[in-house]
């Protein structure tokens, strides 16, 4: 009923080929980014339900949109592209650590060339984009043995970049500026003298950033490069035959999923944790972008913030509830128990829809545009 | 069925939220980060055990600090960062005047909550562990690492080596090679040994350990090449059993094997079995045993059935440290009570009462610690209060403490933490304050 498409007619061939071709959606999605965009702010400004404190906006919003971001990049390469990859964790710390040593000023001594290499300080929004920039040239780098071999074995050497970033900023000083505990400090958030400190600036900065690579992130999957990730994923000697060149194809999908994996990475270390060090982007992040997008949908840009959210989200909630309650537990139970219910919804979601929320959520549609006989 | 089953949950739950006590005004928070999971769990429950007894004592036995009930509450970290600043954001607001101070327990979490703290007026208490620099409270106001820093416990170390190979100016040429683990917690003694190992003219060398510790085949094999003359270990959890084991195997001599004070403790030796005889740690001034404290412990807490730790357990190393770590904080809040008045004081009165808290060795006796440290001083200029420790052996039994008391010399490390604090309130803007001005 609420999706009734009467009377919708499209005329042009812009139309037939708009995001979002039905008024509803459009509807729907502008009062979701309203909500985002001026609902949360006004109502975490006057503290008002559940906005009283931080703790939302700090501890869930904000790390929710974070991972989103990434869970999108990692979406364009596995879930576009194919490309299975383990080492997105190691793509978020290149770009932290790029924008950190860019924001910071770097300087490469050359001292068998007579002279010295020496960038001053970059604003945090360049860094933080160049950052993103840099993860994007190593994952082509990473993404080079893609072409020769798929699957898990792929899997596995881009599991090599985790291990070799993991071992290169604990190993490496220069990158930490000498760090003696190999731990460092985000430089303070400086937008053209604007100073983002308060969590609802921080909040909108990061929700900013996530709208506008959610939106390019959607048309680049949508048009011609997106065709062609698709085409390989699916069967990668029939999108040859048919003219697709597998390097450029592979290879642009690594850097544009990079590229956003380290954008998130840089905004994840400068904007939520504000202090890091390598144990933040281990392989375990690395997992827990790949479960977001399986559990999310593979080959879906809404299904990565739907996984987030449930791989975030979920456990918090199911760590809250019993506090909240008042049911006497220890934190040891509650941890447990934890681990228990979230293990088995993964399991029981993943046998009823392995297609995960996004493949739910567009049947839930289909049913509703066909409503009240569905099929 | 279903409906009917559902039915009687829904109601099950809701009466167990209406029968929760509605918050009492005259209620002191402290929320305790602690780990009883994850791959850190074996040491982290017995001092997580061992905080949450001390302040059950407190309401048990004097009814709160001075009728100000504590109003504690738990939060899992796992040791991930990332919980652990979740946990902090949970917390920090709750009870009538939020948090009184944090223990994160952790040095990589001390690390992601230093600024934030600053911010929201919370003192963070990192009792022998976080940064050591944070010593310096002129420029890290918020930060007490308390009893200790990883440099205080390097230099103690060295005394101590120094002192079984008969001076310091036998240190010359010897090999010490330091087993740490690869994360900020390990690698923050390493300058100091550096600067020690110029200044005695020994050979250091640092070899690191992976989290979470399990496998340290390779650098066993080149302790083995290399046969330094003494390996200080700094690792936690399942890594210094793992450790000891390993030793074992490649026939390194145990007794010439120093812990940090957190690798001192049942659950570092008791897995390795006789293996681990001889095996020697730093004591952050305490060690295991039972004092006058845990004769109230069983009295008021067990006796009634609401003791956390299985009761054999009770007065182990690390559930004594848990105790410490607890009574420090309450004997804060005391002291700020003293200036604030007696009720539910905020983050940045508590920390004025850390400031100026001065327990003397009559005090620690009325607390029922006395034997277990010694006076502590905190001060403005000085979050660290106390650098003492002694040397203990385990002997297959139990811990054995095997030397008189050191001091950390404050001429090695005071240069250091000028010189490491100071650049850090360079690059984040802080003017250093004025401790000669402080009330």
């Amino acid at each position: 009923m609420l999706y009734r498409e009467a009377g919708q007619f499209k005329t042009t061939y812009a139309e037939d080929m708009a995001i979002f071709p039905i008024r509803q959606d459009r509807i729907a999605l502008g009062i979701l980014l309203g909500i985002a965009f001026i609902g949360v702010p006004l109502l975490a400004t006057f503290h008002v339900w559940p906005f009283a404190g931080d703790y939302l906006l700090w501890a869930i919003l904000l790390p929710f949109l974070i991972l989103a971001l990434a869970a999108i990049g990692v979406n364009i390469l596995v879930g576009y592209c194919g490309q299975i990859s383990l080492g997105s964790g190691a793509f978020m710390a290149v770009g932290a650590y790029s924008a950190y040593k860019l924001g910071t000023g770097v300087h490469i001594p050359l001292a068998w060339l007579g002279f010295a290499i020496s960038i001053p300080p970059l604003p945090v929004l360049a860094s933080i984009l160049l950052g993103g920039l840099m993860a994007a040239v190593v994952g082509i780098l990473f993404g080079v043995p893609s072409l020769r071999i798929k699957g898990l074995y792929l899997a596995v050497a881009t599991l090599a970049a985790q291990f070799f970033f993991d071992w290169v900023f604990l190993r490496v000083p220069w990158f930490t500026n000498y760090a003696p505990s190999g731990s460092v400090n985000a430089p303070a958030l400086n937008f053209f003298g604007l100073v983002i400190g308060t969590p609802i600036e921080r909040y909108l900065l990061c929700l900013t950033f996530v709208t506008v690579f959610a939106v390019l992130a959607k048309n680049l999957v949508r048009g011609n490069l997106g065709r062609q990730w698709m085409a390989i994923r699916d069967m990668d000697i029939a999108a040859e035959l048919i003219g697709i060149r597998p390097l450029y194809a592979k290879l642009t999908a690594f850097a544009v999923s990079s590229f956003i994996v380290g954008v998130a990475g840089a905004l994840w270390a400068f904007v939520y944790l504000g202090s890091w060090e390598p144990l933040a982007f281990s392989i375990d992040r690395s997992l827990q972008l790949l479960f977001m997008v399986i559990i999310g949908g593979l080959g879906s840009i809404m299904g990565s913030f739907v996984g987030a959210a449930f791989i975030l989200i979920l456990p918090i909630m199911l760590n809250l509830i019993p506090t909240e309650l008042g049911v006497p537990l220890s934190t040891e139970t509650i941890t447990h128990l934890e681990f228990i219910i979230f293990g088995s919804l993964i399991c029981y979601l993943l046998i009823k829809e392995p297609h995960g929320f996004a493949r739910l959520i567009s049947i839930g549609k289909e049913k509703l545009r066909l409503w009240p006989f569905p099929y | 069925m279903v409906r009917n089953k559902l039915i009687l949950a829904a109601a099950i739950l809701s009466g167990a939220a209406l029968a929760a006590p509605a918050a009492a005004q005259n209620e002191q928070f402290i929320p305790i980060l602690s780990y009883r999971t994850g791959a850190y769990a074996v040491n982290g429950v017995p001092y997580a055990n061992g905080v949450a007894d001390y302040y059950n004592l407190i309401n048990e036995r004097d009814g709160g600090i001075n009728g100000v009930k504590l109003l504690v509450e738990e939060c899992e970290t796992g040791y991930a960062t990332d919980k652990g600043v979740e946990c902090y954001e949970r917390l920090k607001g709750k009870g009538p005047t939020g948090a009184a101070f944090f223990n994160p327990l952790s040095t990589g979490i001390t690390f992601a909550l230093t600024e934030k703290t600053t911010t929201d007026k919370i003192p963070i208490i990192t009792m022998g562990y976080g940064r050591a620099d944070s010593k310096n409270g002129a420029v890290f106001a918020y930060n007490f690492p308390l009893l200790g820093t990883y440099w205080s416990a390097a230099d103690i170390a060295i005394q101590h080596i120094a002192k079984e190979v008969g001076g310091f100016d036998k240190l010359k040429g010897k090999k010490i090679s330091l087993v740490y683990h690869d994360s900020p917690y390990g690698k923050e003694p390493i300058p100091m040994l550096q600067v020690l190992a110029k200044k005695h003219g020994f050979e250091f060398t640092p070899i690191p350990v992976t989290h979470p510790g399990v496998e340290q085949k390779s650098q066993w094999l080149a302790i083995r090449q290399n046969r330094p003359d003494y390996v200080l270990v700094w690792g936690w959890g399942v890594m210094n059993g793992t450790a000891v084991k390993e030793a074992a195997a490649v026939a390194y001599p145990r007794d010439k094997m120093i812990g940090v004070w957190w690798s001192g403790a049942e659950p570092d030796v008791t897995p390795a079995g006789d293996q681990a005889i001889g095996y020697k740690a730093l004591m952050l001034q305490h060690g295991a045993g039972r004092f006058a404290v845990h004769a109230d412990l069983e009295k008021y807490v067990y006796a009634k059935g609401k003791g956390a730790s299985e009761p054999g357990k009770v007065g182990e190393v690390l559930y004594n440290r848990g105790m410490v770590n607890a009574m420090l904080g309450v004997e804060a809040i005391r002291k700020a009570q003293e200036k604030f008045g007696k009720k539910p004081l905020t983050g940045e009165q508590v920390r004025w009462g850390l400031e100026n808290l001065n327990l003397s060795e009559a005090r620690l006796r009325e607390l029922g610690f006395e034997g277990m440290l010694k006076p502590i001083r905190i001060s403005c200029s000085d979050h660290e209060g106390a650098r003492d420790g002694r040397v203990q052996q385990w002997d297959g039994k139990g811990w054995k403490i095997i030397s008189d008391w050191y001091t950390a010399n404050q001429s090695d490390t005071e240069p250091l933490v000028d010189e490491v604090s100071g650049k850090y309130a360079a690059d984040k803007k802080i003017q250093p304050r004025d401790c000669s001005k402080e009330s």
